[in-house]
């Protein structure tokens, strides 16, 4: 099983999962995903050799509907819900890093 | 309180105005609802004019619907259109969903007036509805105590009679659970049964909505409204609702029961929740069942499995939240760093460690040994189950390790939180049915809950046995 987590992995996943954790998030999560961890990778004692891994309940069909146009949601009540909207879009700020 | 059968057949034939028995709720709630706080929102007005929607029909002549006039509560993380709809979390703030959820759309089909959004722990996870942004709720029978989690709004407006019926939604036990420690029956249908179209999604693989009643009868029909194939849940069985209330009270003679051991006879387990247990199957073999002990061997695993699995899942779904298209954002110079800001701001401590959770069994390195094990070990899970419902129509097993705690007792340690679910997470993995009914009391007279599952499409059977379990818990108390 995986060593035990660290800090700069903690830090790491932050930023994957894009999160601005705090220093002192960070340090508490360091310790409690390390329990956490310990008790989940009991997962480990199992042996799983030849076990096809299980994603979902059900035996997976693909489901197509009829190829029928019919109405979306409409658009300016969802674009009322969002933050910012402009022009019948959603408005962010600047994704490319050039200067503001 | 009358029963949500009881009500619906009084207002059906004219006896009792929807109104009458809205307002009845109604005091209830402003009795007891600043002590127990079930509820995100009292929808007053909006239930008011449901309920006059419904005497109107009656009458008119028309037939409300076998719901008519019921009051019931929903789980504040299934959508209602143009009504917020929380997820007791600040990063959907101020979101009002353009649509309704499938389930939303049933009961009120069939005359249920809907009273209020129920409190949860945030996004659903937790053991304890303590993890809300909005604060936590009380149990009704000690409001020093917990009502249990992740719905535990809704098994609470049960328990304290604020409505006779409420939906949750069971990922790992978020259903089972709080029926347990508010002492309602609370029911997980199998997988694909209820449609999660407009369920806010925690864990895809595992969530299912069910019905919260203070009797099995009730539950069973709530049950065949919200059941039944949805075109707009591709998950979603394609089979009609399953015929619960005709077969209720066939009896338990010559069904086989197994008790397992996995979920009873373990660490931490309270000694008079194993004894409920344990008389819950006799009294079944006093109804003609024959019970059995009966092992599910990787059982033991699942908690394990589902604290890999359903934060992974969740890590994922809840990167829609960005601070684009809904609710909360938290304004940075560019892109990434608003996301970040805004999740950082609008997420409650418990959400972040299973987003980090999640995120960390799905990178690059570990995906194998935690995530894909996991799945691995799911495969073992089902295939014990399977083999165990060769020789068992049924299986019975605690729900939940002990009687509601005090609030605050488990909010320091995640890991003895999480294993609030080590009874009822299996039967979330296998995606099998089951439930919890209220059976005899522990310590202080807190409730106990029972749990019976039964194999994929099982809920037929598992309702007579649950509703056999409730007579035998009548007959003790009196």
């Amino acid at each position: 099983m995986a060593e035990r987590i660290t800090r700069a992995d903690v830090e790491h996943v932050a930023q994957l999962a894009r999160l601005a954790l705090t220093d002192a998030e960070i340090d508490s999560l360091t310790a409690e995903l390390g329990v956490i961890l310990d008790h989940a990778a009991q997962v480990s004692a199992l042996d799983t050799r030849d076990v096809p891994p299980t994603a979902h309940p059900l035996p997976l069909v693909n489901v197509l509907r009829a190829d029928e146009p019919r109405a979306g949601l409409p658009r300016d009540e969802v674009l009322a819900a969002a933050p910012v909207a402009e022009e019948h879009r959603f408005r962010v700020p600047r994704i490319l890093g050039e200067a503001p | 309180m009358s029963s949500a059968r009881e009500i619906a057949a009084d207002v059906r034939s004219g006896v009792r105005s929807a109104r009458d028995v809205l307002d009845e709720h109604f005091d209830a709630i402003t009795s007891r609802e600043a002590d127990i706080h079930a509820f995100n929102v009292v929808l007053a007005e909006e239930a008011r004019a449901a309920a006059a929607a419904v005497d109107a029909a009656v009458a008119r002549g028309d037939d409300p619907g076998p719901l008519a006039g019921v009051p019931i509560a929903l789980k504040d993380n299934m959508c209602t259109r143009g009504i917020a709809t929380t997820c007791s979390s600040r990063i959907l703030d101020g979101w009002r969903p353009p649509y309704d959820a499938t389930v939303v759309e049933r009961v009120r089909a069939a005359g249920a007036v809907v009273v209020g959004k129920t409190n949860l722990d945030e996004f659903a996870m937790g053991s304890s509805t303590e993890n809300s942004a909005f604060g936590p709720t009380h149990n009704p029978h000690d409001i020093t105590r917990v009502p249990g989690g992740s719905s535990g709004g809704s098994a609470a407006a049960v328990a304290a009679g604020f409505a006779p019926l409420s939906l949750g939604s069971d990922t790992g036990g978020s259903i089972r659970q709080p029926a347990a420690l508010c002492g309602v029956v609370g029911v997980k249908p199998t997988y694909g049964v209820v449609s999660r179209y407009g369920l806010v999604a925690f864990a895809s693989s595992l969530d299912q909505i069910g019905p919260f009643a203070s009797n099995v009868e009730d539950a069973a029909l709530l049950l065949e409204v919200i059941g039944g194939h949805d075109p707009l849940d591709s998950t979603s069985i394609p089979q009609p609702a399953p015929a619960l209330l005709a077969g209720l009270d066939e009896g338990v003679s010559g069904l086989r029961v197994g008790i397992v051991d996995e979920m009873t006879e373990i660490d931490g387990i309270e000694p008079a929740v194993r004894d409920a247990v344990r008389a819950a199957a006799s009294a079944l073999e006093a109804a003609g069942a024959k019970v059995d002990s009966v092992s599910v061997p990787s059982a033991t695993y699942g908690i394990s499995a589902y604290y890999l699995i359903a934060p992974a899942e969740a890590s994922s779904n809840l990167a829609r939240y960005d601070g684009v298209r809904y609710g909360l954002r938290v304004d940075a110079l560019d892109v990434a760093h608003m996301n970040a800001q805004t999740r950082e701001s609008g997420f409650g401590r418990e959400v972040k460690r299973r987003i980090m959770l999640g995120t960390y069994a799905l990178s690059a390195g570990y995906y194998d040994a935690y995530y894909g094990q996991a799945q691995r070990v799911r495969t073992l899970i089902l295939r014990d189950f399977e083999r165990v419902y060769e020789q068992f129509d049924v299986l019975i097993a605690a729900t939940s390790p002990t009687v509601a705690f005090e609030l605050g007792a488990k909010t320091a340690d995640p890991w003895a939180m999480y294993l609030c679910d080590v009874c009822t997470v299996p039967a979330n993995l296998s995606g099998h049915p089951a439930m919890s009914v209220p059976f005899g009391a522990g310590a202080f007279g807190l409730p106990i809950g029972v749990q019976v599952l039964a194999p994929a499409l099982g809920e037929a059977v598992m309702f007579r046995v649950a509703r056999a379990i409730e007579a035998a818990a009548g007959r003790t108390r009196s």
